[in-house]
């Protein structure tokens, strides 16, 4: 915010004190919405409806039952690695809102390699979740993280060759910089909407939300936390607050996930009929970026709701067999597409 | 994939059952004690125990290849009896009745010895049902069919744990419903049942009458609202 | 609709091989791991102790008992009409069902048979306890898979049939309505009205199964192929009902040993599917359950009339003999052996309960088979923990 003009530590620590305080807010958004109301009205039930008007507190009861629990672990677990892996994987989660722009100006810190970092810290999830599994001393813990490892792996791939289209055609790993790209773009001399890159990377997006699915551990891609099978999976043994954690940390990405997509195929704080540059921007991208997630989220736990889930060796050949080859193709038909227009 | 409906199939008639009779008489021989066919139901074969993995071969090799089931029947009358000596029931029975007992050559409704085994095999192809019976020695001990039919394997455990019969050529012969730690053998007869020792049963009539001071109040409420039906209709 | 291909089946258990291959090369060693007797995936409290390579199954062994409750030993202490109400409990989903072959052998013993509307009546509820029990399966079998959705909707849909059973019998789920020569009471005003709109109704809801499930590719990628049972395997083992049938072994007992009710005089047809995999076993059912909601509306259409129950005794001794019979249940083939001393309650009861022989098939099938497909192989069978364990 350029506007109050303080210092560079204070202006820092007010962002971060806003992302942090963000993180848990977006996760109450999601999980309400999505995870209680409209899971229950897809499955023809009501969902929470007593706590606050129309069930809209029963998150913040849940956190409050959640932290009064007893702080229990198993009597052979690796006390230590299992005390770290709940803040491993809530760690890679916040690192990833440093670089989510809402605003023209608004971001935590507008790196220069935003992809490149957004991309990087999101794979430190999994080694939060192998810890988990690993620590847990339990067996189905053990097959829950190493299902985990193999998955989460194998769909880093895609997400990022996905990613890379985007990248070519925008020529910056900025985020800010895609968002302009896609604002002060054209197709085809037809410039009225911009250049949303979901229009032209259309295969790209695609490939960039089924690796997201993946990556965000939903089905078809949970068999880390198959319900049935595993009954918990990796995080079996966390109760309490751990738990909440993982709770946070899995709504939390999943709002960042939505948030990376947003900006990179939707057009980010960006909407037709504004400058790029326009102040207006700051207090209206906010909002403007909370639809767009909403939208893109809804489709992540629509799909989650509906489709069973894949073997781990199906998922495989999914990633490898049919994901990584369609986004390096994407890749080439997109250097081609700019090189020759 | 999904058949042409098939047209209702008419149970096999009683000369089909008297067929097969003559045919298992010729292919059992001597393992076969005797039979009982009563009409329009699986016909009964009572063979000798010491050729039972040979007799159900022979079912086998004559159609019979699907597994029913396999069990035991402990004729022993239980020695506390069934429990109905109780106020309640006795209007019931007859203080002189005897339980009826039948001819029990042909094997069925009893047996020379103790011990019965049953086992019940179909054939698809007839559509007829066949049930084997054979008497066991002292020895309890008879061969298993595991090998012939596979999943006789499980029935023989139930038999095993629940009546004390030996299956030989059996390889796990471990219980199967009840604990590692269990002792005795819960379906004979003489095995008593803990349940009615524990708490005895109150007999046929087991309802908890009204309280008195309830009981004019419900009475009153019952003919308020036949009344009122009386007075619509 | 083609049946899994020849290359799919290959390249399984290729996959198979290989990490068979790995496992011995690495020289990993065994793990034990306890699916339930807490999990989800089993209906209830049925143990299965697997040895794991990795995550391919070594030995499964299923272990049973915690449910036991001795039926066949508290049957000899109790009268019939008392039996009636500890058999209901044996398979609790469709439970009208299972009170029907032992009535109907003790009725034979007693050369009583019920007047014709009453066995239509039972043939109506049996059919009723089918798509009650079934449609439960249909949406279950995708919670077992990972669908969560589909369970909801079986669960609706599945208590307006409930709904219907309870306006009969007073009971949704333990109806406890048969008697010796016929039913306790007869069906109220309106409701053969009422089950014609609620069949329609469960067609709606098998057709929505159809799109959500059956047509899933996920769905298909899971259950095609896995947990292949030869038709030889499953005469030798007893399986019975959809089980059978899925291996393309045409036989039910319905058509084939009828014992007295009505699905003689009507016209409905028998499933079979030839593959023996969790997906055929699945398509049977779900083509079973549209065909009970067709044999209920014939059936709906043409119950005599008459009385409900045939002159018995009001203390009824059954005389001495013996008597087997088995009926078509939701389940599978479930049948009373019934021994009697000419007493008030039988001298001997031998339960065979579809269950029993369905999960004994389980150590063949599950030798080599990943995790994830024991939980769909154990969906796929149907199994109901108290007719196990009786």
């Amino acid at each position: 915010m350029s506007l109050l003009a303080l210092p560079y530590w204070q202006e820092t620590a007010i962002k971060l004190g806003l992302a942090l305080a963000v993180i848990p807010a977006t996760s109450l958004i999601l999980v309400y919405l999505f995870l209680f109301k409209m899971m229950a009205f897809m499955q023809s039930r009501l969902g929470p409806n007593d706590t606050g008007p129309y069930g809209s507190l029963q998150l913040i009861a849940e956190a409050i039952k959640f932290l009064q629990k007893e702080d229990i672990h198993p009597a052979q677990a690796d006390r230590r690695v299992f005390r770290m892996a709940p803040v491993v994987v809530l760690a890679s989660t916040f690192l990833l809102y440093v670089v989510l722009p809402v605003g023209p100006d608004a971001v935590v810190q507008n790196l220069d390699t935003g992809v490149f970092y957004a991309m990087a810290v999101s794979s430190l999830s999994v080694l939060g979740i192998l810890m988990a599994g690993w620590a847990s001393a339990n067996k189905y813990a053990l097959l829950g993280g190493l299902r985990a490892a193999g998955q989460l792996i194998a769909y880093e791939l895609p997400l990022i060759l996905a990613v890379m289209g985007v990248v070519i055609q925008a020529e910056t790993l900025n985020l800010q910089g895609i968002v302009v790209a896609q604002a002060t773009g054209e197709i085809f001399g037809f410039g009225a909407i911009g250049n949303p890159f979901i229009l032209t990377q259309f295969f790209a997006f695609l490939i960039f939300m089924i690796s997201a699915q993946a990556e965000l551990t939903q089905t078809p891609f949970d068999m880390p936390v198959a319900e049935t099978e595993l009954v918990g999976g990796f995080h079996i043994e966390y109760t309490g607050f751990r738990f909440l954690l993982f709770f946070m940390a899995e709504f939390g990405t999943a709002f960042a996930f939505s948030a990376l997509a947003s900006v990179m195929f939707l057009g980010g704080w960006w909407i037709p009929g504004f400058d790029v540059d326009d102040n207006v921007l700051n207090v209206l991208g906010p909002g403007v970026m909370l639809a767009k997630i909403l939208l893109i989220a809804f489709f992540i736990f629509w799909v989650r709701f509906t489709f069973p889930r894949l073997r781990e060796d199906q998922l495989q050949k999914f990633a490898w067999k049919v994901l990584i080859p369609l986004a390096l193709a994407n890749i080439v038909l997109t250097g081609i597409f700019k090189v020759v227009f | 994939m999904g058949d042409q409906p098939t047209p209702a199939q008419t149970p096999p008639t009683d000369e089909e059952r008297e067929g097969l009779l003559a045919e298992l008489s010729e292919s059992l021989g001597e393992i076969l004690v005797d039979s009982h066919l009563r009409p329009h139901e699986d016909l009964w074969l009572r063979v000798k125990a010491q050729n039972w993995q040979d007799a159900a071969r022979t079912a086998k090799a004559a159609g019979f290849t699907y597994f029913g089931f396999l069990s035991a029947i402990d004729w022993l009358i239980a020695p506390e009896g069934r429990y109905e000596d109780t106020e309640f029931d006795s209007g019931l029975v007859e203080e002189d009745e005897e339980p009826v007992e039948l001819d029990a050559s042909t094997g069925y409704g009893g047996g020379d010895t103790r011990f019965q085994l049953l086992m019940q095999l179909y054939s698809l192809d007839r559509q007829l049902g066949l049930l084997l019976k054979a008497d066991l020695g002292e020895d309890m001990t008879v061969d298993t069919l595991r090998d012939l039919f596979p999943g006789a394997d499980w029935h023989e455990r139930e038999a095993h744990e629940m009546f004390g019969i030996t299956f030989r050529g059996h390889p796990t012969l471990q219980p199967l419903y009840l604990p590692t730690d269990f002792e005795g053998h819960p379906l004979r007869k003489d095995f008593p049942l803990l349940a009615r020792q524990v708490k005895p049963w109150p007999g046929v009539v087991d309802i908890e009458n009204i309280p008195e001071h309830l009981e004019a109040q419900l009475e009153a409420e019952v003919m308020a609202a036949f009344e009122a039906e009386e007075g619509e209709a | 609709m083609t049946a899994t291909s020849d290359r799919e089946q290959m390249a399984y258990v290729d996959a198979q091989a290989a990490d068979a291959r790995v496992n011995v090369e690495l020289d990993t060693g065994d793990m034990t791991l306890n699916i339930g007797p807490q999990h989800p995936a089993t209906h209830g409290t049925l143990r299965i102790a697997c040895r794991l390579d990795g995550e391919q199954v070594i030995v499964a062994e299923p272990i049973m008992g915690y449910m036991h409750r001795g039926y066949e030993k508290l049957c000899e202490v109790r009268t019939y009409p008392q039996c009636t109400t500890l058999i209901n409990r044996i398979d609790w989903l469709g439970s009208f069902a299972n009170e029907v072959p032992f009535i109907l052998a003790a009725e034979r013993l007693m050369e009583v048979e019920a007047p014709p509307r009453a066995q239509w009546i039972r043939t109506i509820l049996f059919e009723l306890s089918r798509i009650a029990n079934l449609s439960l399966f249909l949406g279950d079998m995708g919670v077992q898979i990972g669908a969560l959705t589909p369970v909801f909707f079986a669960f609706r849909d599945r208590e307006r049939v409930l709904n219907q059973i309870e306006e009969v019998t007073g009971g949704r789920f333990h109806p406890n309505f048969n008697r010796i020569g016929g039913l306790k009471d007869d069906i109220p005003k309106g409701w053969v009205d009422e089950t014609r709109s609620v069949m329609v109704k469960m067609r709606t809801f098998c057709d929505e199964m159809e799109d959500l499930l059956v047509g899933n590719e996920i769905f298909q990628a899971r259950c095609r192929g896995v947990g292949v049972i030869p038709a030889d395997v499953a005469l030798g083992h007893g399986l019975s009902g959809a089980n059978l049938r899925a291996s393309g072994i045409d036989w039910d007992l319905r058509r084939d040993a009828n014992p007295g009710l009505a699905w003689d005089q009507i016209d409905w047809r028998v499933w079979t599917h030839p593959d023996g995999d969790s997906f055929a076993r699945y398509w049977v059912r779900l083509q079973e359950t549209r065909e009970a909601t067709r044999i209920v509306d014939q059936l709906l259409d043409g119950i005599p009339s008459g009385p409900i129950m045939a002159k018995v005794p009001r203390i009824i001794k059954v005389p001495a003999g013996e008597a087997y019979i088995s009926t078509e249940n939701p389940l599978g083939e479930m049948g009373y052996y019934i021994v009697s001393k000419g007493d008030l309650g039988p001298f001997r009861v031998k339960i065979r309960t579809p269950s029993f022989n369905n999960i004994s098939v389980v150590p063949w099938v599950m030798k080599g088979v990943y995790v994830p497909d024991v939980i769909t192989i154990l969906g796929s069978l149907y199994f109901i923990l108290g007719d196990i364990d009786r």
